[in-house]
């Protein structure tokens, strides 16, 4: 028969300056496993949420990301009158070859300064004459929000900048101006792209924004919505296979999924490195405070013995003792890890060499982990003092003061 | 009865617990001052690169490149000693594009006798025939200085990649597209650690043939000073030559040059510094429940003692003192462990640091933050211990 998990309850409840500095030990531990996580999903989901399932994105072969790529305008065309291109309701196809470079900007807060990407992108309301002078829209990245100015206008030296590094570099407040080579460009808007990476970038017109970096006529990436997104791996064939194009594609979703792989694996496994020893560190807080249970109740236990309850129901009692320990540590854990969710924080993405602003994301998945980490950590540390509590000689104990 | 055995035989008392909490202190100063050496890492890779050389970048970024025909005009900028270059490559191994490592083209004439003194020639492919080197280039490089599609590797690389002397090895470029084959002429070994162990060097003049059609487009421009205090105005100067110029550029110290990657890590720092905070005070929780239990334990034999004649000031010392034990050694053993094993093991996080030093002063701190967190565990206990009346010390039951 078990011992009642009550008795256990009472126990932990019983010395509460032990349980709270023991339980706060592996809440610390479970706190930073959480962040580590939450590090690592908050950047990846950043990357993620750039790119459509439904576009597909083209580079230069042997590119690994956009700023090695070069597509030249002719290879461009070709991609723009494909009849797999999806058309917007003016009728014209929904591509935007895209300008991207990096340009070196002293951050805002703290010394040095880092590298923000700019994205030329084709603007899509120039169609229209009476449109020249209408700030533009994107139909191709529709998560695309303004959220103070305005886009800026199609064949103008505007540009908008991504609000999460808006406020993380100099000279990115609206009316503020930011020089490439000769050309003086004003920012005019700040904008939103529901997380996305595109939300630390610098957009503006690729025909203005071109000449001014004497890019000419090579684009870095060709993004296209597609009119069937079933029919990608065979549009994948057909692209690569045409000796005119020397371009590769891929989807745009996949693509960014790809740029995110090598930090967030770098950040994992540092996460995974500092939490492990961290947590031996606990497991021998949490082995101090059981054995100091296991001690102070000898006779207690010595009585469950005599009444009846097998060594193995006693061994089991504290091991359960042992993981609500650790359980509640693992509550202060999540606790202490919830407000980190949405701090935005910035590094360079090496995969594309530039800064890549994002905010840390708690998922209900890494609170899980966490506490299936601290259970982990309680069954461990109470194992031996368990063992112990088992085999104590009976007569001795009994007989003890 | 000397006071500090009368600590040590306190110390003995629960062999287990003594030893349980040193070893969590012991495990969590390793990594309080693995944490510090990252910190360390980054902090001297600030400091690395010259002073007295200045590099030259275009002022958008550095995937900007310059023209060949600014070599000449920098030159001619009075103060500056020398001029070289290099572009960055960006090529893979094809077997495994996820083994990162660095490539260069260099302008070997120019380069090679500008960090002559930062590198060691180890091993070097013997000269077919006999050539006159420019001055200040090691003659064993001779192989490598006639051979167009030459390169030299880092010694690093060239065991970590298994190569072999005179082999051909292909890189497949990012930038510059195609496969590139090269063949490894010499192997270096870096006397500096601002210079790389595990790059890979080869000729520019191959990189402007095959993957510039002769363009002539250059990544940095490496300038040599004839005094240092002048590299402040020597570098206006070039940045104004070019301000209006199709390529504007940007010229600061090798130091500020390097400063700036290890800048673009952004909010690194702060992490790992709140990690280290979160470590330091599990342990002090960890500790503090140790001697509270201890001083638990212990009430009647301090009510002893007190009978004994001890005096209050003299059992909170020794409370104290007993706390400040335990993570002091714990302390020790961790932080001097973390200087051992990871500047033993070499350990350069796959090439994204330059080799990882903890500094004495980051085991110092190490510690003195154990030593501390000790006497701050202890603090209560031996309040509670001093202030123990001996009436109620003797009369409590365990």
């Amino acid at each position: 028969m078990p011992i009642p998990i009550s008795y256990n309850f009472r126990n932990v409840l019983q010395r509460p300056v032990s349980t709270l500095t023991t339980a706060i030990g592996v809440g610390l531990t479970v706190a930073i496993f959480i962040g580590a996580l939450a590090l690592a999903n908050g950047f990846q989901a950043a990357l993620a949420e750039s790119g459509s399932p439904a576009n597909a994105l083209a580079l230069r072969k042997g590119a690994d990301s956009e700023i090695s790529s070069g597509v030249a305008r002719e290879q461009a065309d070709i991609l723009r009158s494909l009849p797999d291109v999806a058309t917007g309701p003016d009728g014209r196809p929904l591509v935007s070859p895209d300008l991207v470079v990096v340009t070196t900007k002293p951050r805002l807060g703290q010394p040095g300064s880092s590298n923000i990407t700019v994205r030329g992108v084709e603007p899509t309301a120039a169609a229209d004459v009476q449109a020249v002078a209408q700030p533009v829209t994107f139909p191709l990245r529709a998560q695309v929000r303004i959220t103070s100015g305005r886009a800026f206008r199609a064949g103008s030296d505007e540009v908008i900048v991504g609000e999460r590094i808006s406020r993380r570099f100099a000279n990115c407040a609206i009316g503020d101006h930011i020089r490439f080579q000769q050309r003086e460009f004003t920012v005019v808007g700040h904008f939103t792209a529901n997380g996305a990476s595109f939300e630390s970038e610098i957009w503006g017109d690729v025909a203005v924004l071109m000449p001014a970096l004497q890019r000419d006529n090579v684009f870095q990436s060709v993004t296209f919505r597609m009119r069937d997104p079933a029919r990608f791996e065979a549009l994948k064939h057909q692209i690569e296979s045409d000796p005119r194009l020397g371009l590769q594609l891929r989807r745009e979703s996949e693509f960014y999924a790809s740029q995110s792989e090598q930090l967030s694996t770098v950040i994992r496994f540092m996460g995974v490195f500092i939490t492990i020893i961290m947590a031996v560190g606990a497991i021998f807080g949490a082995m101090n405070t059981m054995y100091a249970a296991v001690g102070s109740r000898t006779r207690e236990i010595a009585t469950l013995l005599v009444l009846g309850f097998s060594p193995a129901a006693v061994m089991m009692s504290f091991v359960i003792e042992s993981v609500i320990l650790a359980l509640l540590g693992g509550l202060i854990g999540c606790l202490l890890a919830l407000p980190i969710n949405g701090i935005v924080t910035s590094t360079t993405n090496f995969s594309s060499f530039s800064e890549v602003a994002f905010a840390f994301r708690v998922t209900a998945q890494s609170l899980l982990a966490g506490l299936i980490f601290a259970a982990g950590m309680g069954l461990v540390g109470g194992f031996l003092p368990a063992l112990r509590a088992a085999r104590q000689p009976l007569a001795q104990s009994l007989r003890e003061n | 009865m000397n006071f500090l055995k009368l600590v040590l035989v306190n110390l003995g008392r629960n062999k287990r617990r003594t030893i349980l909490t040193t070893l969590s202190v012991t495990v969590a100063l390793f990594l309080f001052c693995a944490l510090g050496g990252v910190l360390d890492t980054l902090a001297e890779s600030i400091k690395v690169g010259s002073e007295t050389r200045l590099v030259t970048r275009n002022a958008i970024s550095l995937i900007f490149p310059m023209p060949l025909a600014y070599r000449d005009r920098i030159a001619a900028v009075p103060g500056v000693k020398a001029v070289t270059f290099q572009n960055w490559f960006g090529g893979q191994d094809p077997a495994n594009p996820h083994n990162f490592f660095a490539q260069f083209g260099i302008d070997s004439r120019t380069y090679l006798p500008e960090y002559a003194s930062d590198i060691d020639v180890v091993a070097a492919s013997p000269a077919q025939a006999t050539v006159a080197l420019p001055p200040g280039i090691d003659p064993r490089l001779a192989a490598y200085m006639v051979e167009r599609t030459a390169c030299i590797v880092g010694e690093k690389l060239f065991t970590r990649m298994g190569w072999k002397l005179g082999q051909t090895v292909t890189l497949a470029g990012t930038i510059y597209p195609g496969s590139w084959p090269m063949t490894i002429r010499a192997v270096y070994r870096s006397k500096n650690k601002s210079f790389g162990d595990e790059t890979l060097f080869f000729h520019w003049d191959y990189l402007n043939e095959k993957g510039m059609g002769g363009k002539g487009l250059v990544g940095v421009y490496v300038l040599q000073l004839d005094t240092p205090d002048q590299a402040a105005s020597i570098g206006k100067q070039v940045d104004a030559i070019f301000e209006n110029s199709s390529a504007a550029t940007r010229t600061e110290s090798e130091r500020a040059f390097q400063a700036g990657f290890v800048s673009m890590y952004g909010n690194l720092p702060f992490v790992i510094r709140v990690i280290g905070l979160a470590v330091a005070f599990a342990i002090l929780l960890v500790a503090a429940n140790t001697m509270v239990m201890a001083i638990r334990e212990r009430t009647s034999e301090i009510g002893v003692l007190k009978t004994l004649g001890f005096e209050d000031g003299t059992v909170f010392r020794m409370v104290l003192i007993e706390a400040a034990a335990i993570t002091l050694i714990g302390g020790a053993i961790g932080a001097l462990g973390a200087k051992f094993a990871i500047e033993g093991s070499g350990f350069n996080a796959g090439g994204m640091l330059p080799q990882m030093s903890v500094h004495w002063s980051t085991v110092g701190t190490g510690v003195a933050v154990a030593l501390l967190v000790g006497a701050v565990s202890g603090l209560i206990p031996a309040w509670q211990a001093s202030r123990l009346r001996i009436v109620d010390a003797l009369r409590r039951v365990n």
